[in-house]
């Protein structure tokens, strides 16, 4: 037996931090990939501390539904799981490429496959991609259009802007959008000067977060100009200073964001059979458009 | 050898491949002279095959038992079938550090578990299943039955029903029934005010929904999205493995922004387990103590989950107190009547006992009365909207 656990934040407070920790976990349910699939958060239940305990499978799959390496992939979760055997050296990761690594949960002695986050693999150029394809409602989004990927940016942790800039590069790359550019909430280049980053006068910004909250939702909004108070909204696409800007929020609620999931559990092992493709196929865009293949899939 | 009835073959199979079955209270051993066939009540010896299938005819209880819990259930040793066998009251097969125990000859630490009391034998299982055998878990009523169909299952499979304690006598068609655990997420995310419920085991879950014909594997779903983890720790606290970890061993742990807790003084423990740790408050039952062989002077309340170490809302909260404990004490004085100071206090009390909203508009007895306390307010509070008083020891 195989199950997945996936690790979230959650909130005491605020009540929808943890739907798009639900919605992947069901969308990977549905799959059928895993015997066992079972959300996990620091601020919500079942925490980490007690959610290996729960599971019958010898063989767990944790994948962390988290943007970057950090504080919480490297200390708080091995911590909280029990994982007596990690150190973050075990990742070998230059900060966007920790896979995954194999350990014991000493509570449970079950075999844990501890995966790198979300917001670094590969697979998540991929869902910033189709954000923006949501968001104008056009599979096919690219010409003319600008791409700005969103990060909080820290001085506490490097890693934050480095998997913004990775994303970016791979979609530049992609040679799609006529322009992508990384802004930041708290360093330069900063999210509020977005318009004189681009030529374009279409900008679609999508925000590396993984859930709609604060910075998505009040934050980012206000000061790029799309709103003069959150509780008004905002049109999507907005008029700001000529361009028109198309903002995603956050792109952890995309439903792509599920296949990430797999190829991290895939990449540590699992045997998920084709729910990738099941996966992509129940959540492209219902344009008729067809799903892409990941740039390097499993890589 | 004519062929044995479909419901006695699984069962002949499994005695014919390992020479004997003994489950609950049936046994049926292969012996040189023939087979061996035991009940509670009745015992048969020296039995042919044909004859074994014709004596177990009459015994299709004990048959479909066998087939519900080796063949549907199966999971031997898990949290799921334990707790599924608490829900008809089963005796329980608990692995303890002693060795596996039966129910009827250990008096530890089964049968002094308060969740578990006297098990029914198949029979009395059987005569209850059919009516529906009810358990409480939490706030949650647990309903287990035979299906009413069988032409659909098997003969002795049980469904699950699955609803608040507060309706365990209001009519189905009141309430909202679902049949899928997920929903169970959506229910316990809000009191029945609407308001956030971040702690799973707050007494505060709402009622009105339903959830009806869940198999075993459902049941367990759905329990622990209402209350996650409390199958699992209830069973190691049965099996004597219950792993806790005390106060000072969780304080000292955290780093990041919770790396002060550690500093919070011994008292500050005492009362901030007398603030959340109690039955008001949650349906867990604090079995942390301030560490190893050092109790804190609180009741750990009579909840029925064991609550192995402190919660992250009480982290959160401990760091918010563990910081008011660093600060010193200062004297203030300031002007109030004998009523006024009277009432900070039934202010305090009615805040902490989530009694505001009950306090009616006009009674303005209370000290708690918004009428009372926006006088307060108007009276004794400064341009800045502060309370006026002046610090004596600056």
């Amino acid at each position: 037996m195989q199950a997945l656990v996936i690790a979230a934040h959650g909130s005491h407070l605020n009540p929808d931090a943890s739907d798009p920790t639900y919605a992947h976990a069901d969308t990977v349910r549905e799959t059928g990939a895993f015997d066992e699939v079972r959300e996990a958060f620091w601020k919500e239940e079942p925490h980490f501390r007690e959610v290996i305990r729960t599971l019958e499978s010898d063989e767990v799959f944790v994948v962390p539904l988290f943007i970057s390496e950090g504080y919480f992939t490297e200390q708080v979760i091995p911590r909280e799981l029990r994982l007596e055997e990690w150190d973050p050296e075990k990742w070998d990761s230059d900060g966007t490429s920790a896979s995954q690594v194999t350990l014991e949960a000493e509570d449970v002695g079950k075999t844990i496959h501890y995966c790198g986050p979300v917001g670094t693999h590969d697979a998540m150029t991929d869902v910033i991609v189709q954000r923006a394809e949501s968001v104008t409602e056009d599979p096919d989004v690219g010409e003319g259009f600008g791409l700005a990927v969103v990060g909080h940016g820290t001085e506490r942790n490097e890693n934050s802007a480095k998997a913004v800039e990775y994303h970016t590069e791979r979609i530049r790359e992609m040679d799609r959008f006529d322009e992508a550019k990384a802004l930041f909430m708290d360093e330069e280049p900063e999210v509020d000067d977005v318009t004189d980053y681009f030529e374009t006068e279409d900008i679609v910004v999508v925000p590396l977060f993984i859930a709609d909250g604060y910075h998505t939702q009040e934050d980012i909004p206000e000061d790029m100009g799309l709103t003069e108070d959150y509780r008004l909204g905002w049109d999507v696409p907005s008029e700001v200073d000529g361009h028109r800007i198309w903002y995603a929020g956050a792109v952890g609620t995309e439903g792509l964001m599920a296949d990430v999931i797999l190829e991290r559990a895939a990449d540590a092992g699992a045997d998920i059979g084709d729910a990738v493709e099941s996966v992509r196929e129940a959540t492209c865009l219902e344009t008729g458009a067809e799903p892409e293949p990941s740039a390097e899939p499993g890589d | 050898m004519t062929a044995p009835p479909a419901r006695v073959e699984a069962l002949l199979e499994a005695v014919d491949d390992d020479g004997a079955v003994a489950f609950d209270d049936l046994r049926i051993e292969r012996a040189e002279d023939g087979y061996a066939l035991e009940t509670a009540d009745e015992e048969w010896t020296s039995l042919a095959a044909d004859d074994l299938a014709d004596a177990l005819e009459p015994l299709s209880d004990y048959v479909t038992n066998w087939r519900y819990w080796q063949r549907s259930v199966g999971g031997e040793g898990t949290a799921r079938r334990a707790f599924l066998r608490w829900c008809e009251r089963a005796p329980l097969e608990i692995e303890t550090d002693a060795g596996t125990t039966d129910d009827e000859t250990t008096d530890e630490p089964v049968a002094t578990h308060p969740s578990v009391d006297d098990p029914l034998s198949v029979p009395e299982r059987y005569n209850a299943l059919r009516d529906g055998l009810d358990r409480e878990w939490g706030q949650l009523c647990l309903t287990a039955r035979l299906v009413d169909d069988a032409d659909d299952d098997p003969a002795g499979e049980r469904v699950y029903d699955l609803w608040h304690v507060d309706d365990a006598d209001s009519d189905l068609a009141d309430l909202e029934v679902y049949d899928d655990p997920r929903d169970a997420r959506e229910i316990a995310t809000y009191d029945g005010d609407g308001r956030y419920r971040p702690l799973k085991t707050a007494p505060t879950l709402p009622s009105g929904w339903a959830f009806t014909g869940l198999s075993g594997g459902e049941l367990v779903e759905t329990v622990e999205f209402f209350y996650p983890a409390t199958v699992a720790n209830w069973h190691r606290e049965l099996q004597g493995t219950l792993d806790v970890d005390h106060w000072t061993e969780t304080a000292e742990r955290q780093t990041g922004i919770y790396d002060v807790l550690d500093e919070l003084p011994r008292e500050g423990v005492e009362w901030m387990a007398e603030a959340c740790c109690v039955d008001s408050q949650c349906l867990r039952r604090r079995e942390w103590e301030f560490d190893e062989g050092d109790e804190l002077d609180v009741d750990g309340g009579d909840g029925p989950f064991p609550c192995r170490e402190p919660c992250s809302l009480v982290v959160a909260a401990a760091r918010k107190w563990t910081i008011l404990e660093s600060e010193d004490e200062h004297t203030y004085e300031l002007e109030l009547t004998t009523s006024e100071y009277n009432q900070l206090a039934e202010l305090i009390d009615a805040v902490a006992e989530g009694r505001t909203d009950e306090i009616r508009e006009a009674d303005v007895n209370d000290g708690a009365n918004r009428y009372r306390a926006r006088y307060l307010r108007a009276k004794r509070f400064d341009e800045a909207g502060d309370l006026e008083a002046r610090r004596v020891d600056d």
